[in-house]
């Protein structure tokens, strides 16, 4: 009975601390994004917008390494683009964060799926599916 | 005859893109995708159907924006909202995050796959797929649900993989148990394929799998659905990431809206009856449904 009660609490405080990850992340990245949108604005808002035909060379801001040139230079769209990688990696943290809690609460279970849905996620990451 | 197709494709776009794009600014641009976001988002959270399933069509439909671009800039708005409403959830302590993470190995998987198959199936088809998308979203928001949860823990895999638990209620701690966790792990991952080849969190598909195939209780289910939609669209959004699908131009307006507007409608859904708006939004979808369906067969998307 004792250990239930203590695994209660364990979960709940895992609980908070997860919410709190996903909240933090998602207000930093939106943030980013949003002064990198004021940036672009700034400095683009008269051009024409041509969005007809996706063209996968056409943002330029479609790595890592583009990005953090681009952030260099202040530019608006490589702000939003770093601001956008940041929020996609709010829920891969949440789950790094998981296997963290599932390993001091000794499931091992959890800690290799988790594990699996990691790995999955930074295969792709790899940039080796796009063709 | 692809080609032919193809060529024919092309051409539409450039002529609906002359008419239309030909006096838009971005700054106009802009604008026009910020505040049709933010309706999306707060119609989307108060419905219950996501944003993203309003947002696509408003894009392609409404602003001739290639469908593609729409899907990426769509696939971060749910990661935005998601996270962020999981955020509020997971801190009640009614997400199984276990349930969460199980089914996400299936997700991620599927999603990767429906987002790498994308760009190789011909636009016209993808518009075809999300209007049916949208009708069965429709139809499950208009109909009545019922609880069939029960705490009859005979399952072995349930056992096995942990997932049976409980959820607090006004009466105190409720226990319920989870069932054919294959044919559920089965349906999501259709639903990630879905997620992955549209931009959508495909909630409708993840509600079918964990209500009425797995029987978990409707409080669990939204939530845990909601919080593994994050993981699913991450998945899905870094290809379209690489392939260059993410338009920051796109994106940001998009993003900021319906977090917004879910964030606003959220806020609301606690203290208003919902039952009317979703009949009349159920015929706007409906109507929105048949126009993608119908520039997805003639060609025009």
């Amino acid at each position: 009975m004792s250990k239930e009660i203590r695994n209660f609490f364990a979960d709940k405080d895992i609980q908070v601390i997860l919410g709190t990850l996903l909240r933090v992340g998602v207000i930093t990245s939106m943030s980013v994004v949003l002064v990198g949108g004021l940036i672009y604005l700034f400095s683009n808002h008269a051009n024409a917008v041509d969005y007809v035909k996706f063209d996968s060379g056409k943002s330029g801001f479609s790595s890592i390494s583009a990005i953090f040139e681009g952030l260099k230079a202040l530019d608006g769209a490589a702000i939003i683009q770093f601001g956008t990688l940041l929020l996609i990696f709010t829920p891969i943290a949440r789950v790094v964060f998981s296997i963290f809690s599932f390993l001091i609460e000794r499931d091992y279970l959890y800690v290799l799926i988790g594990l699996i849905v990691l790995s999955i996620i930074l295969y792709s990451l790899s940039d080796k599916l796009v063709g | 005859m692809y080609a032919n197709l193809t060529m024919i494709f092309k051409f539409y776009c450039v002529r609906t893109g002359d008419s239309i794009f030909a006096a838009m600014s971005v700054l106009l641009f802009t604008v026009i995708v910020l505040v049709g976001a933010f309706l999306a988002g707060f119609v989307g959270s108060l419905t219950g159907l996501g944003g993203g399933v309003i947002i696509i069509p408003l894009l392609t439909l409404g602003l001739g924006v290639d469908i593609h671009y729409a899907i990426g800039a769509s696939i971060i708005s749910v990661i935005a909202t998601s996270s962020g409403s999981a955020a509020a959830y997971v801190k009640e302590g009614i997400t199984n995050i276990r349930i969460g993470m199980f089914l996400e190995v299936a997700t991620t998987i599927s999603a990767i796959i429906g987002a790498i198959v994308t760009v190789y199936i011909n636009p016209g088809y993808i518009a075809v797929i999300f209007g049916l998308i949208l009708l069965f979203s429709a139809a499950m928001m208009v109909r009545k649900k019922i609880d069939r949860s029960d705490n009859d823990t005979s399952g072995k895999l349930a056992v096995f993989f942990k997932l049976n638990g409980t959820y607090p209620t006004a009466h105190g701690a409720k226990d319920y148990a989870v069932h054919n966790v294959v044919g559920g792990f089965v349906m999501m991952f259709v639903a990630g394929i879905i997620s992955g080849l549209l931009g959508i969190g495909s909630g409708a598909l993840k509600v079918i799998a964990m209500d009425n195939i797995m029987r978990i209780p409707f409080k669990v289910s939204t939530t845990t659905s909601n919080f593994m939609m994050g993981v699913t669209a991450a998945a899905s959004a870094v290809v379209y990431f690489h392939r260059g699908q993410i338009d920051p131009g796109i994106a940001m307006p998009v993003a900021v809206g319906v977090l917004l507007g879910a964030t606003i409608g959220s806020k609301i859904l606690v203290r208003t009856q919902t039952d009317k708006l979703k009949v009349v939004f159920a015929i706007v979808v409906t109507f929105l449904a048949i126009q993608m369906i119908y520039n997805g067969l003639s060609g025009k998307l």
